[in-house]
């Protein structure tokens, strides 16, 4: 049971991004203007700690290493009964996020987790 | 009523130039790569310009260019600087129509309140700050016979500041006014959402600076925003955005151990007790207008009114008014000068939000009104409209505790003062909240023990200068909007003078 799951297009921009970036990450903000929005970096370039909660590894179709999805545990608190989909969408930047300048940007659809699926994580 | 012509169409007021370069030294440099990208409308979806794609190559250019200005800028009295800065202010209110329909036609606010707010406020922030440097002053401390402490306010030097989509000409201007007028040299990058409106700004304005004290790049965040907030040579680095970016532009700035300031949004609480409906009188209808302040700026505000907490004894007539106030609310073409709601700033805003509305449904807030996405039709199909949406439902629900930063509120009712207080205060944030009473000691106590950092008290969404403006919790570090930013901008030198002759007698 995963927390944390990514769509076919959103598979497809980040075998682009990790072929132009190497290893990748995401950090999901919260906030003003770009924020409530998963940002995309080069792995290891936004440093967590004690503060974030690892959500769980994307396995990306033909990429060797899995992408890792964090979240600050504050945040964490009030989103832990919702599962995620990180999707991509025609869009324009969103902070410092790597596939921005490629006219897209990824996006958080969200679903309630079921209670067998809350009770199995 | 009047509708404002389209910027490029006959009888507009503005008109965009095809293309726009990077502002660097005073003049146009194309970008290094070559490579710019398409800007378009929210108000239509159409591509009305095209901007210059900065990279490490063209931020390195625009530091050598303000490392070049700073130092006879930081030199200039305040008087002088103060008189540049009246001059700006002068300058854009001659030109305030023009600035008014750019900054709508890059962001897609409606015209009336650009008019009527973001540039009448960006005009007297220039003017603030001039005085605010005149008046400044250092300090002196005898700190016994002979021993004094002389205190100097230096600039920094060169600065970085990034610049939200929002309000894209205010924001740039509350970083530049007391950026400037400490004496300091700027590289400024807009939002690569609404990037064209602040060279409408320049064109008006740029030669009223020395060359090199402004520079301008344009780009995206990991191209052109990242270099800027990673280098070492910035002395301060001030970004308005999200909490993630916020973060990254303090690792980068602990890399170079220099000062940031960081705006980050918050998710604001506007409280109505029971006395507001004590009598159905003037006041009444200026707090139904406060809980309506959510549609303001169509919601992408970082103060934006997005959770309303009424007491439960007025509740249902409370709710019952302020749905029939939202649904008078008149969407339309941001250029119509009656126009209250224009068009989002760009489609993944509007994807978002409508990504939110679905979990809001999903977690089961009911829909008091709007919630889908708003199809104005003719030419304002491909646009970006949202309707002014009113949720009723739990604080602990992810519509309560996160920012959609759209025309979104979610309602929710407590029963006496201290359960107000407790949901106000339940939210990662404290940028914003509102308080509405007629009691002065309920408001003033309320007042103070929510944690924020600008709460209003029967008023909202009002941003005069000489009010300080900033975030308690995750919302950020520092204020803008009042003379204490100058600090911000400023290093304090201390000279400490012995005017005694005579050795300590230690050696």
């Amino acid at each position: 049971m995963d927390r944390v799951a990514m769509t076919e297009e959103a598979a497809v921009v980040l075998r682009r991004l990790r072929v132009a970036h190497g290893p990748l990450m995401f950090h999901q903000s919260g906030g003003c203007c770009d924020g409530s929005s998963p940002m995309c970096y080069p792995a290891g370039e936004f440093r967590t700690g004690a503060s974030d909660v690892l959500l769980g590894n994307l396995a990306v179709p033909g990429v060797e290493e899995e992408v890792p999805v964090w979240m600050s545990v504050s945040q964490f608190e009030y989103w832990r009964h919702t599962h995620l989909t990180i999707d991509v969408v025609p869009g324009r930047g969103g902070g410092f996020s790597l596939e921005a300048p490629e006219g897209v940007r990824f996006l958080i659809r969200s679903r309630l987790l079921t209670e067998e699926e809350l009770a199995a994580l | 009523m009047a509708t404002y012509a389209a910027p490029g169409a006959d009888g507009s007021v503005v008109r965009f130039a095809p293309r726009y370069d990077h502002y660097i030294g005073g003049e146009y440099v194309p970008p290094a790569t070559g490579q710019y990208f398409e800007n378009p409308t929210p108000v239509t979806g159409e591509v009305f310009t095209e901007i210059a794609r900065g990279t490490a190559a063209d931020v390195d250019r625009a530091l050598d260019a303000a490392h070049g200005a700073a130092p006879a800028w930081g030199r200039t009295s305040p008087a002088e600087r103060a008189v540049v800065l009246n001059k700006i202010a002068d300058r854009m209110e001659a030109n305030l129509e023009a600035l008014a329909v750019a900054e709508t036609w890059d962001n897609g606010k409606a015209v009336r309140e650009t008019l009527a707010a973001d540039l009448p406020l960006a005009v007297d922030h220039f003017r603030y700050f001039a005085g605010a440097i005149r008046a400044q002053e250092g300090g002196i401390s005898e700190i016994e016979e002979g021993l004094v402490a002389y205190h100097f306010h230096e600039p920094l030097g060169v600065v970085g500041q990034i610049i939200p989509w929002n309000f894209p000409i205010l924001m740039a201007v509350w970083k530049l006014a007391p950026a400037l007028a400490a004496g300091n040299a700027v590289v400024l990058k807009p939002a690569e959402q609404t990037p064209a409106s602040i060279h409408v700004l320049l064109d008006i304005i740029g030669d009223l600076l020395p060359p090199g004290v402004l520079n301008v790049v344009n780009g995206f965040g990991v191209e052109a925003g990242k270099p800027l907030a990673s280098s070492s040579r910035i002395r301060k680095i001030a970004f308005t955005g999200e909490t993630t970016t916020g973060r990254l532009i303090m690792q980068y700035a602990s890399e170079n151990i220099i000062p940031v300031t960081l705006e980050l949004g918050g998710k604001s609480p506007n409280i109505f007790f029971a006395d507001v409906a004590a009598a159905q009188d003037a006041f009444y209808d200026k707090a139904q207008e406060g809980f309506a302040m959510f549609a303001l700026n169509q919601g992408e505000v970082c103060t934006c009114p997005s959770r309303a907490l009424i007491q439960s004894s007025i509740y249902d007539q409370f709710l019952g008014d302020v749905v029939k106030r939202t649904e008078a609310i008149k969407q339309g073409h941001p250029l119509d000068t009656e126009t209250m709601i224009g068009a989002q700033a760009s489609n993944d805003q509007l994807e978002k939000i409508l990504s939110y509305i679905d979990i809001g449904k999903q977690e089961g807030a009911r829909v008091a009104t709007g919630g889908a996405r708003a199809d104005l039709g003719g030419d304002l199909a491909g646009g970006y409209y949202v309707q002014p949406t009113i949720f009723e439902g739990d604080n602990k629900m992810r519509i309560f505790q996160e920012e959609i930063f759209g025309p979104v509120v979610s309602v929710t009712r407590f029963d006496d003062y201290a359960d107000a207080v407790k949901i106000a205060n339940d939210t990662l944030y404290g940028l914003g909240a509102g308080v509405w009473s007629r009691d002065a000691n309920t408001a003033y106590r309320a007042g103070r023990e929510i944690q924020a950092g600008r709460v209003w008290v029967n008023n909202y969404h009002s941003y005069p200068a000489h009010a300080a403006f900033g975030g308690y919790k995750q919302s950020g570090i520092g204020r803008e909007n009042h003379k204490m930013m100058l600090d911000h901008y400023q290093q304090t030198k201390n000279l400490l003078v012995s005017y005694s002759d005579q050795a300590l007698g230690f050696f």
